[in-house]
Formats: C-alpha cells, sequence, structure tokens
C-alpha cells in the first residue's frame, strides 16, 4: 500500500485526524500543541498520528493535501487546514459546528 | 529567509491588493495578504494561492507562515 493509500485509510477510518509532530500529551512543536488544545477545547475526540515516527507519512501529507506544514487537520475525510486556519475557524464557531455536524 | 525576501517572492507570483509580512527569527513568519484572485475561494485554496507562489522556499527555508488571506472587499469591511 502506498503513502498516499496509506493516508486516504486513516483519514476515511476516523471522523476526525490530526497529523502533527510529536503526540496530544507531548506535542514536540508549538503549532502541533495549539491544534490539539484547539480540538480540546472544542471537546471532540480526535485521532492523533505523530509524522515524526515515519518520516514516509511526515512527507506524504504535504503531498497528499498540497500543503507543506504539519499539523494537518481532517474531519470526515477532507482536509480542513494548518493550524493558524483552525485557529481562525475556532474563533469564529465554524470549527465547532463541522465538528458537530453528524458527528 | 527574511520576511522582504518572502513578500517579493508573492508579489512576484500573485497580484496583490496589499500585503504585509512580518517575522524577524528567520524561518517563523507571520502575514496579510489581500488579493482579487482569493475571490469564491475557500481559506485552504487562498493560502495554497500563497504556498504556490513560494515554491520550494516552503519546503526547505520556511518553518511557519501563518496567514490572514482576504479578499479586497473583506479588507475594506475589516478596515471601516
Amino acid at each position: 500500500m502506498s503513502v498516499q493509500e496509506k493516508i486516504q485509510k486513516t483519514i476515511n477510518e476516523h471522523n476526525v485526524v490530526l497529523y502533527m509532530k510529536g503526540s496530544p500529551k507531548f506535542p514536540q512543536c508549538g503549532f502541533s500543541s495549539l491544534a490539539t488544545k484547539i480540538l480540546d477545547a472544542c471537546d471532540t475526540d480526535f485521532h492523533a498520528i505523530d509524522v515524526l515516527q515515519d518520516p514516509e507519512i511526515r512527507e506524504g501529507i504535504k503531498v497528499f493535501a498540497n500543503w507543506p506544514t504539519i499539523p494537518q487537520l481532517y474531519i470526515r475525510g477532507e482536509f480542513i487546514g494548518g493550524a493558524d486556519i483552525m485557529k481562525e475557524m475556532y474563533e469564529t464557531g465554524e470549527l465547532v459546528k463541522l465538528l458537530k455536524a453528524n458527528s | 529567509m527574511t520576511a522582504d525576501h518572502i513578500r517579493q517572492s508573492i508579489l512576484e507570483k500573485l497580484e496583490c491588493e496589499f500585503i504585509e509580512i512580518l517575522g524577524e527569527d528567520g524561518t517563523h513568519f507571520e502575514g496579510t495578504i489581500v488579493s482579487r484572485l482569493f475571490e469564491g475561494l475557500n481559506r485552504v485554496k487562498q493560502h495554497q494561492l500563497v504556498f504556490n507562489a513560494l515554491g520550494d522556499k516552503m519546503k526547505s527555508e520556511i518553518h511557519a507562515l501563518s496567514m490572514k488571506t482576504y479578499t479586497p472587499n473583506e479588507w475594506n469591511q475589516l478596515k471601516t
């Protein structure tokens, strides 16, 4: 299975997926930490993938989303954005609405 | 990598009504970008336009570019 297929499978299997550096408990980058805090504030479960554990995923995810940075948030298989878009959507209430929609 | 260098690189490929890039540490930058080309695009697509304008610089030299992107009328509404 190619990296792209592996990523597709993961985001199909979980409602909310966060590709990040480190883990929710031990984020290894300020932006990844911000992303987990935002999801916690939205009181939502999410599946976290530590890209530092898998260099193939770390690069493959950037190709998959045509997005050069980590973290990356996926909701129901759709790429939503990185930390700053998550922050903007959280502040406008869009993120909570999106997460709660038919979840 | 400097904020001004990023600003120039974006302007070379993306027509902007307003652009401001801040950041002194050489890898983390913040930008505010206003362009007619953002019209009808969601935030992800707007940011992708900027990333594409930066090309390979995004891969190697820029660790983080936090952006706020606006269409001209969004920007005008913001300023009133």
